[in-house]
């Protein structure tokens, strides 16, 4: 062990009747917990963040994992973790950075909704023998169909605005590259291409890689602008404008400069080697106005083809911002859930600021509603969706699609260490390192997270039989087939549903 | 599950209202007794047909007489009473739980550019404000008779062969859902706007909150409310053609919609794009009367009332359709068809989310 004042959180364990010395974990951790001594292997615990390379690569299933091996005298209110940041703060002097969401234990108010099912009085459907719609289209609608009548013949006189066609309503967030590795995007890429969906570029500039996916993907322009040129604008479906993250609401994004390197200083037009720290607002926005000419610009831009969305971090008020939005030219309103990851926050904003998502959504579709506008602009909810339940839930709330970002990299190995910001990931997600990297084969890699997006797809198929609907639509919005358990009152009225037993 | 049946002559002739009881009375099998109803279009003698008879259930309790007063409040801010007496009922058939009562009334010549919007702002009001009364018709001659019982109980309880109309709905109904009441009873009705409805709409909360954004209030605790208020907004707020609204309500799947020429699959998707809320999730058969001004696909705006039916697609619910001479049908069973008229020229299955639509001969 290192001499440190903070004892590990996780030690690994390794069976020496079952080890064979043969040093694959000490290759396979990125983080330096193994060194090979002779006929030994010297651990050393407190760099250990329990991401489980070794335990599945180990040719002889040697190695396990033991959280908090040293017992802290127990305490209520200085907890474990409390402790110790203040520990590694007293150190540093500096604020504490984490990866991925919120870890406090707040209700997660998804598992405290069920869903309801048909029993006799109609009948369920099922998706294995009639059809089973789950088309979505994300972007601005108009409030009504107008026709004209020529020679007897019926012509649409609306226009209808470009809208994103998704054949089943899960895109991949917004993750730059830099923050994740050319081959977790190339695996993301090739995957929302199969399943008919999108991806997103997060603030990174979209890699000449990527090109071959760009029609599938969603770039995105944030406060620091990189890699945003017209032919960047140009290439993607559609543009999203940056204003919050759920992870860490008020601030820009966090590159640190370790992961920046040739190819990415390219993307992003930086230097190498320096920290990418996005400004926290738009240097071009500081009302609602200039959002809404950033919207037109953006348009007019790439000539009124592409849709634009707007993201903001659910916040306490994200419905008021949201009808601001909705009433500028975006197409679609992107809410950020303060349990959606990112590869480097504020350890202080990640688990104090924003509000969940599931609380956001309801409360934006609310307002949307009362205000005549929800029809013209889409929701996308993000942040906190972990499986396909999760999506059922966010869409009966009134979203249109979600954004899934740590579970698209849970397909790919992630085990949510949290130590995205180091840059060492050793499943060559979020990582720069060549040969962490190409621990992912972009084949491979697309194919679990294609696999991922199907399987989901085919589970929200069912339960959309079981509930006797055959298409997505009919599920948005329609709180009526959710219940709340252990719910408040209020809570229960700001979600908009029943309790079980009503 | 229930029984729906629906005929209209398409001559306007007139048809005793005790042919539409004897059909609804062999569907007898499809309801359970909790709630009947009949909705005759025509009904109402030359000096009142202009005028719209509003049909309101008071509660049968002490306070009466104020809840009538307060519903008369409403009215005369609007416009006048021409007329109001209780609906003529019989006696010791079925349990008076409420009153009803009928107004014919003229809007305020002041209103004269939206009087519409001024009855479905008085029926809106009157079924969210006062506590006791409910208004379960206000068409112009027509008139909405419902209660819980069964078929023939319903019908001779409001003498419904008394009455004499070109164009009958007429509903038995099996709750599964809500409770049963006088107010839940099918057919629904507003303005000129009848439906009686089979099934259970699975979307019900989508398109609850879709009209609710268009100012409409769900209060009658049932989904077939919702149903008449999608098809006001889309025919008479948003004026599509009817065929394309029976689309926003049924609409064709996605696969039918990719393989249509460029022109048609523009056309249907932007109305399932722009009126997702209103389509109708879960089984459905539904038949429907309609006022005047109806727009067609060819462009010709119907000038008199249209009656069509319709089911979900992928035809959950039965719907069966048929015809003699000018007499059009749709109903749950053909035998209920039969009871009423037994030789037919022609019975036919319409297809999964395809309308059938009987408009008056010119």
């Amino acid at each position: 062990m290192i001499p440190s004042y903070v004892p590990p959180k996780y030690t690994p364990v390794i069976d020496k009747k079952k080890c064979m010395v043969c040093g694959r974990c000490t290759i396979e951790c990125s983080w330096g917990v193994y060194r090979k001594d002779g006929k030994r292997i010297i651990i050393y615990p407190n760099r250990c963040g329990a991401c489980h390379r070794c335990v599945s690569m180990c040719p002889r299933d040697a190695i396990t994992i033991i959280e908090e091996p040293v017992d802290w005298r127990s305490h209520p209110l200085w907890t474990v973790d409390i402790r110790r940041d203040n520990l590694n703060q007293a150190k540093t002097g500096k604020i504490l950075l984490s990866g991925q969401g919120n870890t406090m234990d707040h209700p997660i108010y998804f598992d405290r909704i069920v869903l309801d099912a048909c029993q006799v009085t109609n009948p369920s459907i099922d998706p294995l023998r009639e059809p089973m719609e789950l088309r979505t289209y994300i972007g601005k609608k108009p409030k009504q169909l107008e026709f004209e009548f020529e020679d007897s013949k019926i012509k649409l006189k609306t226009k209808i605005a470009p809208n994103l066609k998704l054949e089943t309503p899960i895109m991949i967030a917004h993750m730059s590259y830099g923050a994740l590795s050319l081959n977790a995007h190339l695996s993301f890429a090739k995957a929302v291409k199969e399943c008919g969906t999108f991806m997103g570029t997060g603030e990174g500039g979209l890699p000449k890689e990527l090109y071959p996916y760009a029609d599938h993907i969603i770039t995105q322009v944030a406060s620091g602008r990189f890699g945003v040129t017209p032919e960047y604008l140009e290439k993607g479906a559609a543009i999203e404008i940056k204003i919050g993250q759920g992870a860490k609401p008020g601030i820009g994004g966090h590159l640190p400069g370790e992961k920046v390197t040739a190819n990415i200083s390219a993307t992003r037009m930086i230097p190498e080697g320096s920290d990418a720290i996005s400004p926290a607002p738009h240097h071009d926005i500081y009302s609602i106005e200039d959002l809404a000419q950033l919207v037109r610009s953006l348009k007019e831009a790439t000539r009124w083809k592409k849709p634009v969305f707007v993201k903001i971090a659910a916040v306490h008020n994200a419905p008021a911002i949201a009808v601001g939005i909705a009433t500028s030219d975006a197409d679609a309103v992107v809410i950020d859930g303060y349990r959606g990851g990112t590869g480097a926050a504020p350890k202080v904003f990640r688990d104090h600021v924003g509000i969940p998502i599931e609380m956001a959504i309801a409360a934006v579709d609310r307002r949307l509603r009362e205000e005549g506008l929800r029809n013209e602009i889409s929701i996308i909810a993000s942040g906190g969706i972990r499986c396909s339940a999760d999506v059922f839930k966010a869409i009966a709330l009134g979203a249109d699609a979600v954004y899934i970002g740590t579970a698209a990299m849970v397909a790919l190995g992630c085990r949510v260490c949290g130590r995205c910001y180091t840059g060492l990931c050793a499943w060559g997600i979020a990582t720069q390192r060549p040969e962490l990297v190409k621990r992912i084969d972009p084949e491979e890699g697309a194919r679990r997270v294609a696999n991922l997006i199907k399987a989901w797809t085919h589970e929200i198929k069912e339960l959309l039989g079981a509930n006797g609907i055959n298409s997505i639509e009919s599920l948005r919005g329609n709180r009526d087939r959710l219940r709340g358990v252990g719910l408040t009152e209020k809570e229960l009225e700001i979600l908009g549903i029943k309790a079980a037993g009503e | 599950m229930c029984g729906i049946i629906g005929f209209m002559s398409r001559k306007k002739k007139m048809i005793n209202g005790e042919k539409i009881a004897l059909g609804l009375c062999s569907l007898k099998e499809r309801g359970n007794g909790k709630g009947s109803g009949y909705v005759g279009y025509g009904i109402y003698p030359t000096k009142y047909k202009d005028c719209y008879a509003f049909h309101i259930l008071i509660d049968n309790c002490p306070k009466f007489e104020k809840i009538k007063v307060a519903v008369e409040n409403i009215l005369e801010q609007y416009g006048t009473i021409v007329k109001d007496e209780e609906i003529p009922t019989e006696e010791g058939i079925i349990k008076k739980v409420h009153i009803p009562w009928r107004y014919f009334y003229e809007v305020d010549e002041k209103f004269a550019d939206k009087e519409e919007d001024v009855i479905v702002d008085i029926v809106m009001d009157i079924n969210d404000n006062i506590d006791g009364a409910y208004v379960i018709s206000s068409g112009k001659d027509l008139g909405v008779f419902k209660a819980v019982g069964w078929p023939e109980e319903v019908a001779e309880f409001y003498r419904i062969d008394k009455y004499e109309g070109y164009l009958w709905l007429a509903h038995a109904r099996y709750p599964t859902n809500t409770k049963a009441w006088w107010g839940g009873a099918h057919p629904f009705n507003l303005l000129n706007w009848s439906v009686v409805h089979n099934g259970e709409i699975t979307s019900y909360g989508t398109n609850r909150r879709f009209v609710e954004m268009f100012g409409y209030k769900c209060r009658l605790l049932t989904d077939t409310e919702v149903v008449t208020y999608i098809l006001d907004l889309l025919l008479r707020k948003h004026k599509l053609p009817l065929e394309l609204a029976c689309q926003t309500l049924a609409p064709k799947f996605w696969s039918e919609i990719d393989d249509l020429p460029e022109e048609e699959r523009e056309l249907y998707t932007a109305l399932r794009l722009t009126y997702a809320g209103a389509m109708l999730n879960g089984p459905f058969a539904i038949a429907v009367a309609t006022p005047a001004g109806l727009l067609f696909m060819n462009g010709e705006i119907e000038d008199d009332t249209v009656m069509f039916g319709l089911t979900d697609r992928i035809k959950l619910r039965p719907l069966v359709a048929a015809e003699k001479d000018d007499l059009l049908f749709v109903s749950s069973e053909e035998s209920a068809i039969r009871r009423i008229c037994p030789n037919l020229d022609r019975v036919w299955m319409p297809d999964a989310g395809e309308p059938v639509i009987a408009r008056v001969w010119k």
